[in-house]
């Protein structure tokens, strides 16, 4: 039995569901939004990631009819939903601070929406109930919105916006207002609810690891434009700039001149130092810029000189202490400061390795990946 | 807590003699039992009974109240739209001068209110009467409901609008079973409000007034001018009651949805 991958985006006959063709946003002189193009397709878990002022939450209000493009066209199932307001959209959103009506309870609040349609008392109240057991809310059905929890109120949130079964559900930075552990035990419920129902599930995020979490495909955005749209791994694993590497997770760049033969490379990058050896699929010319970047957990430290394609001596300045991990910053006799993460699988008192130590840092040739920019 | 001092206790006890003394003098005299208002005679309630027989003051009072109800329910329409104008729509050309406009009014001496009514209603050849008196007290009592409606509107969450918006209202439902619902108390205060002041209008009232039309401070004022009688100060007791309870009313709802929606705060903090 051969398990499908779900990867609609790598499929040519496979139809988007959203398109956004040739998107521009400017408020005044300010442009929000810069001739932006996207598929996002049915099922998916879209995530936008990026700074704030990046443009992503304009994007989400532009997909609810709450902003409208300055040029540009955006398709909802092939049709253009520009000129329809936000009240005729198959599209609901969940609101970053919830917008629950503080004069409704949790059950009138779920069936607002479905109360604006033509649907009966009794397929209304069956609708709500089965929200009500969706996210575990049965229990708070007849409270109003001051009477529960944060963690509640997020969840009534949701279930008011999925209520009217949406084409697309829109997601405004949902768990910025929940603790990190509650958050961590939501993001679950998130994918599980999205499997459940199938919807597909548009969410604006700043926090990179939620973002990885829940995502199918993860779009970084800066100043209004797309920077890399991929899937969590390859935009962790495989960025195409030092930003995308630099914005997702923790990264050691080095900024060398490369010298390629075939698909190996070697960067020189200081004086003193060995060429950094690695692997690449693009073509550098020789001399050219380039910068390496590889991740802390990619880099061995050990005391003892290992035997590997890239060795580097330094010496201990600083041990980041996370419980699981550890992170080292070693400084290289050029001054360079490089980080290494190690996971704790031994208990504090059995490891060797502390401030001030000389050691050895080590990494494969296929550790880390070369940007051009 | 302070020291009692009898200098604060002297200042506070002088401060409301000054306030207070004239109503209550007003109010003890209406129940004298002597046809002669300075004299005390005892104790009686017959000028009330009096005032009750009496249909002139009986027709003023029904057409006072007639003005309050429409008047207030008409200003407070037209207040909220202005409200949900200004606080809404941004930045535009004049808006600064708009809002101005408003509240002009508030500040603009009743007599040239009355009298540019006045003049407009002649000038239109619109006959006097209840009906003239009513648009009188709109234009100036919208002013104050539109106060007390945008400071409550322009703490409004307009995201609760939205979401309104998004789950398939049309920009009208929103606003009549979202946005009005939560301001509320705000729109019944500023009701409450037109209606003390339309209640107690005498300058305007008197402009725009015709022979068909007397509101009960007009009555109360022509009457004085014959001289004071028990039952004018029975009347205004009542009338001081009235106002009373209103302006309580009006308090009591805006603290009780200024805790709600200071307990509402306080909870959504909790969940940050």
């Amino acid at each position: 039995m051969s398990q499908t991958i779900f990867a609609p985006w790598d499929d040519p006959n496979e139809k988007p569901l959203i398109q956004f063709k040739g998107v521009t946003k400017r408020f005044g002189d300010f442009t929000a939004i810069d001739n932006l193009n996207i598929d996002i397709f049915e099922r998916e878990f879209f995530a936008l990631l990026g700074p704030s002022g990046c443009g992503k939450t304009t994007l989400m209000r532009m997909l609810a009819g709450f902003e409208n493009p300055t040029s540009g066209s955006i398709l909802l199932a092939g049709q253009d939903i520009v000129p329809v307001p936000p009240n005729k959209r198959a599209v609901n959103m969940m609101f970053q601070s919830y917008a629950l009506f503080p004069h409704l309870s949790v059950w009138d609040n779920i069936a607002f929406g479905l109360r604006r349609g033509n649907a009966s008392k009794d397929e209304i109240a069956d609708r709500v109930e089965e929200m009500l057991r969706l996210t575990r809310l049965s229990k708070f059905a007849k409270r109003k919105p001051h009477q529960i929890s944060g963690g509640q109120r997020q969840r009534v949130a949701l279930a008011r916006s999925l209520a009217k079964a949406p084409k697309l559900l829109l997601l405004d930075e949902p768990l910025g207002a929940l603790d990190a552990k509650l958050r961590q035990d939501t993001q679950f419920e998130l994918m599980d609810i999205q499997e459940k129902t199938g919807t597909t599930f548009v969410i604006v995020t700043h926090d990179q690891e939620e973002a990885m979490t829940v995502a199918s495909r993860v779009a970084v955005m800066d100043e209004g434009r797309l920077i890399q749209v991929a899937t969590p791994s390859v935009i962790y694993e495989a960025p195409e700039t030092v930003y995308v590497a630099d914005f997702i997770g923790d990264v050691n760049i080095i900024e060398g001149t490369a010298s390629q033969s075939g698909d190996k490379v070697e960067i020189t990058w200081a004086e003193g130092e060995m060429p950094i050896r690695g692997t690449t699929a693009k073509t550098f010319a020789p001399g050219q810029t380039c910068h390496f970047a590889i991740r802390p957990e990619k880099v061995t430290i050990t005391t003892e000189r290992p035997d590997s394609a890239n060795m580097l001596q330094g010496r201990v300045i600083d041990i980041a202490y996370l419980g699981n991990l550890s992170t080292y910053h070693v400084k290289l006799p050029n001054g360079t400061m490089m980080k290494a993460q190690t996971a704790n699988t031994r208990r504090l008192a059995n490891r060797g390795i502390t401030w001030e130590d000389d050691v050895w840092l080590s990494f494969t040739d296929t550790a880390g990946v070369l940007l051009e920019r | 807590m302070k020291r009692f001092s009898w200098f604060n206790a002297t200042t506070l006890t002088l401060g409301f003699a000054f306030l207070y003394l004239p109503m209550v003098i007003l109010v003890i005299y209406s129940f004298n039992e002597s046809k002669l208002v300075t004299v005390w005679a005892g104790f009686s309630t017959k000028w009330y009974g009096e005032l009750l027989r009496n249909q002139e003051f009986l027709d003023a009072a029904w057409v006072t109240l007639r003005v309050a109800v429409f008047s207030s329910t008409i200003a407070t329409i037209l207040g909220t739209m202005a409200a949900t104008v200004l606080v809404r729509s941004g930045r535009f050309m004049g808006r600064t001068l708009f809002s101005g406009m408003i509240y002009a009014p508030l500040v603009m001496p009743e007599v040239i209110t009355g009298l540019s009514l006045l003049l407009l209603f002649i000038g239109i050849g619109l006959d006097r009467g209840v009906f003239t008196i009513v648009l009188a007290h709109t234009t100036f009592s919208m002013c104050y409901v539109s106060v007390v409606v945008s400071s409550r509107l322009s703490s409004f969450d307009r995201s609760l609008e939205e979401a309104a918006l998004d789950l398939g209202c049309s920009p009208f439902a929103a606003f009549r079973l979202v946005t009005l619902p939560i301001i509320a108390p705000a729109v019944i205060s500023g009701w409450l409000l037109a209606f003390t002041l339309s209640l107690d209008d005498l300058v305007i009232a008197s402009f725009t007034t015709g022979p068909s039309a007397t509101t009960l401070p007009i009555k109360i004022f022509s009457a004085v001018r014959l001289g004071v009688s028990p039952e004018i100060n029975a009347l205004s007791t009542l009338m001081i009651a009235i106002v009373t309870v209103g302006v309580i009313t009006t308090s009591l709802i805006t603290k009780r949805a200024s805790v709600a929606q200071q307990r509402d705060e306080q909870a959504a903090a909790r969940a940050t």
